[in-house]
């Protein structure tokens, strides 16, 4: 009999539709693939089966409540995985850092709040770069999870937890955040689907910050069709986060036909230019091929400010993060130096114990840049930078309905490739764009290197997610990628 | 512009940060690094471009003033480091 956990959530509600299974069912299923690879992958720092089971129990509940004809959510009694930067009442919620790692949330992110009504079952907290500042999850202050396609790679970060969890069957599907392309690389890495969407679609109210204009929080799926059904649950405006947009949300699932003829995609050079791996180009390539096939019209074009994305983001989400990140002082929550005489000792002890080697570097270049005499010639000249990336890509969308391009320059790299902390930041130069000028981008599925998952990037208009959501499904319905699975034996 | 250990050490004691000598040497070298690949941006004439802080058309964003749900202060301050009472316990301050 198929396992449950290798199925989708679509795939999984006719099941239960037809009772061919039970909501248990799906539970144990999950558990025994958890038990038997998570040593290999370490996708979570915190697993909870006691509360897991509660949660399935209810979502049983919600069904015979729906009764035999009845509508209930397509996530009801889903198993799935959030990562450990959005709050969880009553569940440990660390940041993958040892300056929270006792730390219990009094209450419930929004969309913790929002999959829970649907009835979707947490089964635990997924591994990051500590507050999400990475591209492998070796940032982790606890542990480094493992690529399932090779545990010898990084799964990508900082969202890697999720990602791997997705991608070993062992929940779901999983939440991630995306500041800097968190989603999209752990994605592309692993082989599944991750969208960042737009800047405000999704409320970040109990999403532990990073850089507050640039955080987003997205689906991590196995398919197209998953990420709609996802998305349908989170987005949506939330009074309690100010910065999510008041806009009606579609219903993503109407996207999902597979029609692209004559949608303009748009191919920008600058994602194709030096240091993309030349597998990763061929492959890319090969897709906008497809798309072509499928009869979308695929046009070459340019966002000449790209190269100029990275240093306006390490200045930007630096600065950011300085100023978020004051918060942990060992007074109200967190750890606190045991060394601790007086308060201003307490405060610098307790964060130089609690915070690791990338956060620390990211607060003092944000502190930096921040300071009295340099604010002008870093700060505030990323700013003026960011809007000209963002008026690069209003010009492009005039003509483009989507752009097309690789998620990431490279696969999978090996634990311990990247010891220099701008060479890791080089990673992100394909998805930094998107998050400085606010835009949806999803990664999918779109072949292998050297049997290592490779991703295509969609990057849309503002708020446009089923445009995306819709070339995506159209590419991944004519081809075989989103059905491949690591062997992990 | 190079940034000095001097000045790494005045960075940390604005972010309330407590470094060994060892960490002051490697942020110092890092921290240069990061800055020399980050001044790129200097090439760009940006004199006549307005700063962008945030992507989305918002000014202030108002509620009404009402009193909502709120935590009770048990909840509030399980998560202390140190409590007396209903209060967060911290180290002599003055």
């Amino acid at each position: 009999m198929t396992k449950l956990n290798t199925l989708t959530a679509h795939e999984l509600k006719d099941y239960l539709q037809t009772k061919q299974v039970s909501i248990k069912d799906i539970l144990r299923d999950c558990w025994m693939r958890i038990q038997t690879v998570e040593d290999k992958i370490k996708a979570f720092v915190t697993l909870d089966r006691g509360r897991a089971e509660r949660e399935a129990e209810q979502a049983e509940e919600f069904r015979r409540c729906a009764g035999e004809e009845g509508v209930f959510s397509p996530v009801c009694g889903i198993p799935m995985a959030l990562k450990d930067n959005i709050c969880t009442r009553g569940m440990l919620t660390t940041c993958s850092s040892r300056i929270l790692a006792n730390f219990v949330p009094p209450y419930n992110a929004t969309v913790t709040d929002r999959l829970s009504r649907a009835g979707a079952v947490l089964l635990g907290k997924a591994n990051l770069d500590e507050f999400a500042m990475g591209s492998s999850t070796e940032n982790s202050g606890f542990f480094t999870s493992r690529n399932p396609w090779d545990v010898n790679r990084v799964p990508g970060g900082s969202s890697g937890g999720s990602a791997a969890a997705v991608a070993a069957d062992e929940v779901i599907f999983a939440l991630g955040s995306d500041t800097g392309g968190s989603i999209r690389l752990p994605a592309a890495f692993c082989g599944v689907v991750g969208l960042k969407p737009t800047y405000g679609r999704v409320s970040r109210y109990g999403l532990i910050a990073y850089a507050s204009s640039l955080d987003q929080i997205g689906p991590l799926t196995k398919d197209v069709t998953d990420c709609a059904l996802v998305m349908n649950i989170i987005a949506g405006h939330d009074p309690r986060d100010a910065t999510s947009a008041n806009l009606p949300v579609p219903d993503y699932t109407s996207f999902l036909r597979p029609e692209v003829k004559g949608l303009r995609v748009g191919i920008p050079r600058e994602y194709f230019g030096e240091g993309l791996d030349a597998g990763v180009k061929e492959t890319v390539l090969k897709a906008i091929g497809e798309l072509e096939k499928l009869g979308a019209r695929c046009e070459e074009t340019s966002l000449p400010h790209t190269e100029y994305a990275l240093p306006t983001y390490y200045l930007i989400a630096t600065a950011e993060a300085s100023s978020n990140l004051a918060r942990y002082d060992g007074v109200r929550y967190g750890h606190r130096s045991e060394s601790a005489s007086d308060v201003v000792t307490m405060f610098q002890c307790s964060r130089a114990e609690g915070f690791g080697p990338e956060v620390k570097r990211r607060i003092m270049l944000g502190t930096y840049a921040l300071s009295s005499g340099y604010y002008d010639a870093y700060y505030l000249k990323a700013l003026k930078t960011r809007a000209l990336i963002k008026q690069d890509f209003d010009r492009v969308f005039e003509q483009f309905d989507v752009l097309a391009c690789p998620t990431a320059p490279t696969v999978a790299f090996p634990l311990g490739a990247k010891e220099d902390p701008l060479s890791m930041y080089m990673t992100d130069v394909c998805t930094i764009p998107v998050n400085l000028a606010g835009l949806p981008g999803i990664s999918v599925p779109c072949g292998f290197v050297d049997g290592l998952p490779v991703g295509l990037q969609l990057i849309g208009r503002p708020f446009e997610e089923g445009v995306l959501l819709q070339v995506a499904y159209a590419y991944e319905q004519s081809t075989p990628w989103h059905k491949m699975k690591p062997s992990l034996e | 512009m190079n940034i000095s250990k001097e000045q790494v050490e005045y960075v940390a004691r604005l972010a309330r940060l407590e470094l060994t000598e060892e960490e002051k040497e490697k942020y110092t070298q890092q921290l240069n690094s990061i800055l020399g690949y980050v001044r790129m941006l200097e090439k760009l004439d940006t004199s006549a471009v307005e700063p962008l802080a945030h992507v989305l058309p918002l000014q202030n964003v108002f509620r009404p003033d009402e009193t909502g749900e709120c935590l009770t202060p048990d909840e509030v301050l399980d998560n202390a480091p140190e409590r007396l009472g209903d209060f967060f316990k911290v180290p002599k301050i003055v």
